[in-house]
């Protein structure tokens, strides 16, 4: 007879995120039941009673898979990825954040120094005179207080430790998540470790509904408040800058259906090293200049291509900061 | 010294600890409630375009995102100089409503109800949503997923993206909305009216007939001397969309009321080396420590403070249950904490109301979904009430709208020295000399941040209600002698 196969260990934590992780799996709604039944939730800061304390008393490889969201932005972060690496046999980066450092990750066009300067001295509801700045260890009377370190650089999951799979989006689908976890559960063959899961191997633009045109060109580039969408035509083609070309496809283009252009969540594609190279060539190709000081004109009109290209993907682009 | 660390309190938006220290006889010296974590959007949007920022300041929360998308939209209407047409109003204030109606049915029955339905001291296990359902039964608790989801589907068929809503441009909305959609989503805004009325009821039935939760609510160590602020209309109705926000002394006279653009004459923050979370308060009062009181210009900014700031509701069964709970707490403005519930609730039932108003006005179906931008003002501050208070955003821009600097202060931040207050006072009230820590005494300590429903907590919204924590009383060499953890004392 066949011996019933013991439950999945699964463990969900967050780093620096902004909490849009852990709700998408929530968003699971009826299907946690099946979750349930399938996997024992050993680690959920959010949900459950565990402790950093439980996790460290855990054997090594004692949790079978564990989704780590949010990037690494303090020592905090740091630690906790490196015990759950230790305690885990399937480590996965969740979302854009431990993808591609994400959002928080748009930090590293800063400094640390500037940061705190901003957020503890200058910002103008602020009054600070003794420049007083949040420490890592401090003296009160009755005791010492801590707080963990603010680093300068915001890393993603995989420059801290080894990462096996990566389920990317701002946040995942939760279509996506189910298909991995049943995948898991069921013990469907996966790719081999370090592949992206839960994501399409096409662009965004492949799947895309709205209306492109062969060999289209255009001769200016606009924001998106200075021209009217038609609600149809393709962001590019109205020369609106979406990430549509450079980006995978999973999420169900939910952006592009609020009628707001593609901003990369999901990550480049296979085999594509860096996503603000490959927008500059989809951007050579629909435009109508040709000589290069005409080019350089076009893309002059571009607003924060920096900031557009690695919105999502900053500290894991070649780029990887703004160097100071 | 002996001290208790609560650590980590799980719930955060990244994480947090309290640190209780106790004198030598068990009564509890002093508390501080740190928050360790810091991304830095203020630094960081400098030199995106302002109008990507409505989208970019969506990651500060997952959980309440639609709110710093409203203020972030509003707030870059002003800095490009720009109304939105009356249509856009319409939909950002209706998916608005929807998303306060998600939130506040969520904090009640997953983060709230525990403690009442279930009860404060009940065991662990029990304390948590499936404890309410299985108080109040599947047939209800399926319900309570059922209206949410239904509030979620609302923003996401106007925002697009189901968590970081894309609806705003400057000048107006992305989408509108066809004739087909308002009328479902008026029928569906009925539900949630009867779903709110309902939810007060359980409110009235499990809460105010039991005389324990009541007296607990009255007379537990619970109520600061506070003074309250709240966004209100031209008639100083309760709006969470628009409006000025008033701020009410502790006797309920109106300390001031201000437009968008002079909160840095009233509202100032200050930085404390302990804690990466700054703390505001009422600049014509001044800081003057962690102390409650009319010279002391802390503030709270919750569904309490909102209603004290107000002079009622704009929706006609929110005002008769407002002036039911002011009638039976005694008058305004009331300081108990934990009333912060009941509050949140008839906020619900006006959410509801007022999402039903937006979607029997057939107008709101209308074309006029931008007005096009002519000059750009460069600087805009947009505000609106979060679920879990004011939330002010502040940008100014060169003249091609690019952010040159940026200024946000936070719902839950302006509640930042309150909570650390109502911590420290529910511990020096249950933490006594002789009496054992236990997990009874923690979950009461608990309640008193529980009713802020701070935002650090985001997911709280969703899941069952409890806050994971560890509870070590150490000596003052570091021994540890006593350890407390949610589901086992060891």
């Amino acid at each position: 007879m066949e011996e019933q196969k013991p439950k999945l260990k699964l463990a969900v934590y967050w780093a620096a995120a902004c909490g849009g992780c852990c709700v998408s799996v929530l968003d699971v709604h009826e299907a946690l039941f099946t979750v349930i039944s399938a996997a024992d939730l050993v680690f959920w800061p959010i949900a459950l009673d565990f402790k950093y304390a439980d996790v460290e008393a855990m054997p090594d490889g004692h949790i079978d898979v564990t989704l780590f969201n949010g990037a690494i932005r303090n020592s905090e972060n740091e630690h906790m990825a490196k015990l759950l690496r230790k305690k885990t046999k399937v480590l996965v980066a969740y979302g854009s954040c431990s993808h591609m450092g994400g959002i928080p990750g748009l930090a590293n066009f800063s400094t640390k120094e500037d940061i705190l300067r901003r957020v503890f001295e200058e910002t103008e509801s602020s009054i600070n005179p003794e420049k007083t700045r949040p420490q890592t260890e401090y003296t009160v009377p009755e005791g010492k207080l801590e707080i963990p370190e603010f680093f300068n650089d915001v890393r993603a999951l995989d420059k801290v430790v080894s990462v096996d799979y990566y389920l990317p989006g701002c946040p995942p689908q939760t279509e996506r998540l189910v298909e991995v976890f049943m995948a898991i559960v069921t013990g469907a063959q996966l790719p081999p470790p370090g592949s992206v899961v839960g994501a399409g191997n096409k662009s965004q633009c492949d799947e895309c509904n709205r209306k492109k045109t062969e060999n289209k060109v255009i001769s200016k580039f606009f924001r998106p408040w200075e021209i009217f969408d038609d609600g149809e035509t393709c962001f590019m083609e109205q020369g609106v800058i979406c990430m549509g070309p450079a980006t995978r496809s999973g999420c169900g283009h939910r952006c592009i259906l609020g009628n707001a252009p593609c901003r990369g969540c999901y990550g480049p594609l296979e085999k594509v090293e860096d996503p603000g190279a490959k927008m500059m060539s989809a951007i050579s190709s629909i435009i109508e200049a040709k000589e290069s000081e005409e080019i350089e004109k076009v893309i002059a009109d571009i607003a924060d291509p920096a900031g557009t290209f690695y919105r999502f993907s900053l500290p894991a682009s070649m780029m990887r900061r703004k160097l100071i | 010294m002996k001290r208790i660390t609560i650590d980590p309190i799980t719930r955060l938006e990244g994480h947090g600890k309290i640190e209780i220290f106790l004198k030598e006889d068990g009564e509890v010296e002093n508390v501080y409630f740190q928050v360790p974590e810091l991304r830095g959007f203020e630094k960081f949007i400098e030199g995106r375009p302002a109008e990507e920022i409505p989208h970019i300041v969506t990651k500060i929360c997952g959980v309440c995102p639609g709110c710093h998308h409203m203020a972030s939209g509003k707030a870059v209407d002003a800095a490009f100089g720009v109304v939105p047409t009356p249509t856009a109003v319409k939909i950002r204030d209706l998916f608005y409503m929807a998303h306060f109606v998600h939130s506040h049915i969520a904090h009640f029955y997953a983060l709230g109800a525990p403690d009442f339905v279930v009860g404060p001291t009940a065991p662990k296990a029990e304390r948590n949503i499936l404890g309410v359902i299985g108080k109040v039964g599947v047939e209800i608790g399926t319900e309570v997923i059922k209206q949410r989801r239904i509030a979620q589907e609302i923003q996401a068929l106007l925002g697009g993206h189901q968590t970081h809503v894309m609806l705003n441009i400057p000048g107006g909305v992305r989408k509108g909305l066809t004739e087909e959609q308002r009328a479902d989503i008026e029928v569906k805004a009925k539900g949630f009216v009867e779903f709110a009325k309902f939810s007060l009821k359980v409110f009235e039935d499990v809460v105010l007939a039991n005389k324990d939760y009541v007296d607990i609510i009255l007379n537990g160590p619970y109520k600061l001397n506070l003074y309250s602020m709240g966004l209100v209309d031209e008639n100083n109705k309760v709006n969470f969309y628009d409006g000025k926000v008033r701020v009410v002394d502790q006797d309920g006279n109106e300390h001031c009321k201000y437009g968008p653009r002079e909160y840095r004459d009233f509202v100032a923050e200050r930085v404390e080396p302990w804690s990466y979370l700054k703390f505001p308060y009422l600049k014509k009062v001044g800081w003057k420590g962690l102390v409650d009181g009319k010279d002391s210009g802390v503030y709270h900014a919750t569904p309490l403070s909102r209603l004290n700031a107000s002079d009622g509701m704009a929706t006609p069964l929110a005002q008769i249950e407002y002036e039911k709970m002011y009638q039976i707490l005694g008058g305004k403005p009331v300081q108990n904490t934990l009333a912060m519930h009941w509050a949140r609730l008839i906020e619900l039932l006006y959410s509801a109301e007022h999402c039903l108003e937006l979607a029997q006005d057939t107008s709101i179906t209308g074309q006029d979904l931008r007005t096009p931008i002519t000059k750009i003002v460069g600087e805009g501050v947009g505000i609106v009430e979060a679920q879990r208070g004011t939330l002010t955003h502040h940008y100014w821009t060169d003249e091609k709208g690019m952010i040159t600097k940026a200024n946000i202060i936070v719902g839950t931040t302006n509640n930042n020295a309150a909570i650390c207050m109502s911590i420290k006072k529910a511990a020096q009230g249950f933490i006594k000399k002789g009496v054992t820590v236990d997990d009874g005494i923690l979950n009461l300590v608990e309640m008193a941040f529980r009713a802020y429903d701070p935002c650090f907590s985001c997911a709280t919204h969703s899941l069952p209600g409890k806050m994971p924590m560890i509870l070590n009383v150490r000596n003052d060499k570091g021994e540890l002698l006593q350890q407390v953890k949610r589901n086992h004392t060891t």
